[in-house]
């Protein structure tokens, strides 16, 4: 392998990794944090531009086979510099309000980045778990950003304690996988397990261990238990930030352990993902009905989105990755949505917490109520917008796979999650106003209200013309194998 | 002789004893670190034992990525044991239940 | 049978000596002039005779966190050095490019004034 094949596979990653340092440097030495904004903006932009010159139908491997290019770290990668980049113009204002606009948070969040990209990129059990660790340690740490706030700082030990836990898991599988096929190597595991002389006790042993490890890092049910907490502790962007661009890092280490590396035992893990799916989305959806939090009640409806996207991952096939990837693209976008909408409504000092104090938004912000109402039918997935489409697709596939009763039951905890999503509606267009009611103006912040609006806007354009992004999911997860 | 299975018997064990120690402690916050810590080192008893009997070194270069990771790691848990123990004047599990409703 | 275990009771012998005879040549050829700081036991930092579970300063955790992250990269040089002739100049830019990486760090906590006691 030449230097410049390597340089040209992972130039985005070292480009982040030179990036995250100097504003890291910059942000002790020089304080001023509006340029570190640009400079973030303009990596991410700098690193799409050279993710994007790589090929995807070919699949380029460096550091001997650890490191991948394909179609699958394009799409994703690409997915995550654009959420990033939302991520970063929503919380600015926020951060800046409560004196919290750093330095560290945007070296962390480019670490964090690194770590996604080099998850995203992994061909390889030790580049797994290093990108894995490098992007669990970023968010950590920035959960505890806040850590003048009792509530963030316990957010931060639950996910700390539960993450690790979770990284143990995930090791001992590995260690097993070791054992079993003697490669660290993904395509070798792979290759080395289609010898049936494999012991299959120690194998299932070993795979439990992994999807164990995978659900924990993904929030499924049953292994939820970080996911509501954290969401509530951290300060709203950065909850943000953890419900949406570290979706895509999950995404694609189930996609390289379990269809690239484990795909001989395809029937055990599909059995575990579906029955894991049906928890998330019943336990999702049914837990949602009973908060008054709303910060609470996304985290809970979050495990439900998982559980729709593990439910396509269970089928194994071309059609249910693409689905899977389309709704994780789509969900990510409606997740930046909520959460802007939230930044968007808090005002200086105050956050937006309870779901009463919503009330009476329609009467006195018409434009943030409609914008309110998009994201929310979006997430109930209730056509013509984007989260309809994004569900349509996820149940066609499982009825293609033949999996008649998953269907009906997705169906079901979509009904049911409706009911919550119409309840938040409800309250801002029909409830009177109380006393915690949110004050008009003070959000004098444009580029925050343009974004907002645009991405919520895109979650109508985008439901009325579907096709074009379920093409590309199609082409990304047909060129994956 | 010691075999294998002894190494991956204590293995298993240590990681039983560090899942019960996060779950069942419900006093001090730094035993939960020293339980995570010993889940580590339990996997990492896995992949010498793996890496020894396979003739594979590998492993052994596994095990040190994990222990630098868990060095790291354990330094974040203890900045979060300080902004806990600043914030809630106690490192008592019981204690840290702001976010239970 | 026994035989095999006499270096085991020589070890025990030549460790019990090197332990036993400077205390006892302090014994002998010392000056004893005994004060209650030279009485208390030593230890770092602290107050003796205090109770045991007293309030550590917060600054030894921020010291012994530092001290963590800088010691374990000891665990990368050790290997790297030993097979340096063999891994040639390739193996040295990347363990530079590894260590600039901590310099990184290193100038943070600096700046970041991590590392005054006061």
């Amino acid at each position: 392998m030449t230097l410049s094949t390597l340089l040209t596979i992972a130039v985005p990653e070292i480009i982040i990794l030179i990036a995250a340092m100097s504003v890291l440097l910059l942000g002790v030495f020089y304080k001023n944090t509006t340029s570190l904004f640009g400079i973030t903006q303009l990596t991410l932009l700098i690193a799409a531009y050279f993710t994007a010159q790589l090929p995807i139908d070919v699949k380029l491997t460096a550091f001997n086979e650890m490191f991948i290019a394909d179609s699958l770290s394009m799409f994703l990668k690409l997915l995550s510099y654009f959420a990033l980049s939302l991520v970063l113009i929503y919380s600015r204002s926020f951060l800046q309000s409560r004196n919290l606009h750093n330095g560290e948070f945007y070296a962390l969040t480019l670490f964090a980045l690194l770590g996604i990209n080099l998850i995203i990129s992994s061909y390889h059990l030790l580049s797994i778990y290093m990108g894995l660790e490098l992007l669990s340690l970023s968010l950590y740490t920035l959960v505890a950003f806040d850590r003048n706030r009792p509530e963030a700082t316990e957010a931060a030990m639950k996910y700390f304690v539960l993450g690790a836990v979770a990284s143990g898991f995930l090791l001992y599988g590995f260690s097993m996988l070791y054992g079993i096929t003697g490669s660290l190597q993904i395509a070798e595991i792979s290759s080395r397990l289609s010898d049936t002389s494999i012991n299959p006790v120690v194998l299932s042993f070993a795979l439990v261990f992994v999807v164990v490890g995978i659900a924990f890092k993904f929030g499924a049910a049953p292994f939820q238990l970080w996911v509501p907490d954290v969401y509530q502790g951290s300060a709203t962007p950065i909850t943000m930030f953890i419900g949406s661009v570290p979706k895509f890092a999950s995404v694609a280490m189930l996609i390289r352990l379990l269809f690239q590396g484990l795909d001989h035992m395809v029937l055990d893990w599909q059995a575990m993902l579906l029955i894991m799916a049906i928890v998330s989305m019943l336990f999702g959806n049914i837990t949602a009905i009973a908060q008054t939090k709303i910060k609470r009640l996304l985290a809970y409806s979050a495990i439900s989105h998982v559980g729709f996207m593990f439910l396509g991952l269970a089928t194994g096939t071309i059609t249910g990755i693409a689905s899977a990837l389309m709704y994780i693209a789509v969900y990510v976008l409606m997740t930046l949505a909520s959460f802007g909408l939230i930044i968007h409504l808090s005002n200086q000092g105050k956050e937006l917490d309870q779901i009463t104090d919503l009330s009476g938004l329609g009467k006195q912000k018409p434009w943030c109520a409609f914008l309110l109402l998009l994201i929310f039918l979006s997430l109930a997935g209730i056509p013509p917008t984007i989260g309809f489409y994004a569900k349509f697709s996820i149940i066609q596939a499982t009825i293609q796979f033949g999996w008649i009763w998953p269907a009906v039951i997705a169906v079901m905890s979509a009904l049911i999650g409706i009911f919550y999503y119409l309840r938040i509606i409800k309250v801002a267009y029909f409830d009177e106003p109380g006393k915690n009611l949110n004050q008009v103006s003070k959000s004098s912040n444009n580029e925050l209200s343009v974004t907002l609006s645009i991405n919520t806007i895109s979650l109508l354009i985008i439901g009325l013309f579907p096709s074009s992004l379920m093409d590309i999911a199609t082409l990304t997860s047909a060129l994956i194998f | 002789m010691v075999t294998l299975s002894h190494y991956l018997f204590l293995g298993g064990i240590l990681f039983s004893i560090s899942i019960l120690g996060i779950f069942l402690n419900r006093k001090n916050i730094i035993l939960i670190l020293m339980a995570i810590e010993l889940m580590l080192l339990a996997v990492n008893i896995n992949f010498i034992a793996f890496s020894h009997y396979l003739g594979d070194l590998s492993g052994q270069i596994f095990v040190f990525f994990i222990l630098t990771v868990a060095a790291a790691e354990s330094a974040i848990g203890l900045a979060i044991i300080i902004l806990i123990f600043r914030n809630y004047k106690s490192i008592n599990v019981a204690d840290v239940n702001r976010l239970k409703e | 049978m026994l035989d095999s275990y006499f270096p085991v009771l020589l070890f025990i012998l030549v460790g019990l000596g090197v332990g036993i005879g400077p205390l006892v040549l302090g014994k002998i050829l010392a000056p004893h002039k005994p004060n209650d700081q030279k009485n208390s036991p030593y230890e770092c930092g602290f107050e003796a005779f205090e109770d045991a579970r007293m309030k550590f300063d917060v600054r030894y955790y921020l010291v012994a966190i530092l001290f963590i992250l800088f010691d374990l990269e000891i665990t990368f040089l050790f290997p790297w050095a030993v097979v340096l002739d063999s891994l040639g100049l390739q193996g040295f830019i990347v363990m530079m490019i590894f260590l600039g990486i901590l310099v990184v760090g290193f100038i943070y906590e600096w700046k970041k004034g991590a590392l005054d006691w006061e």
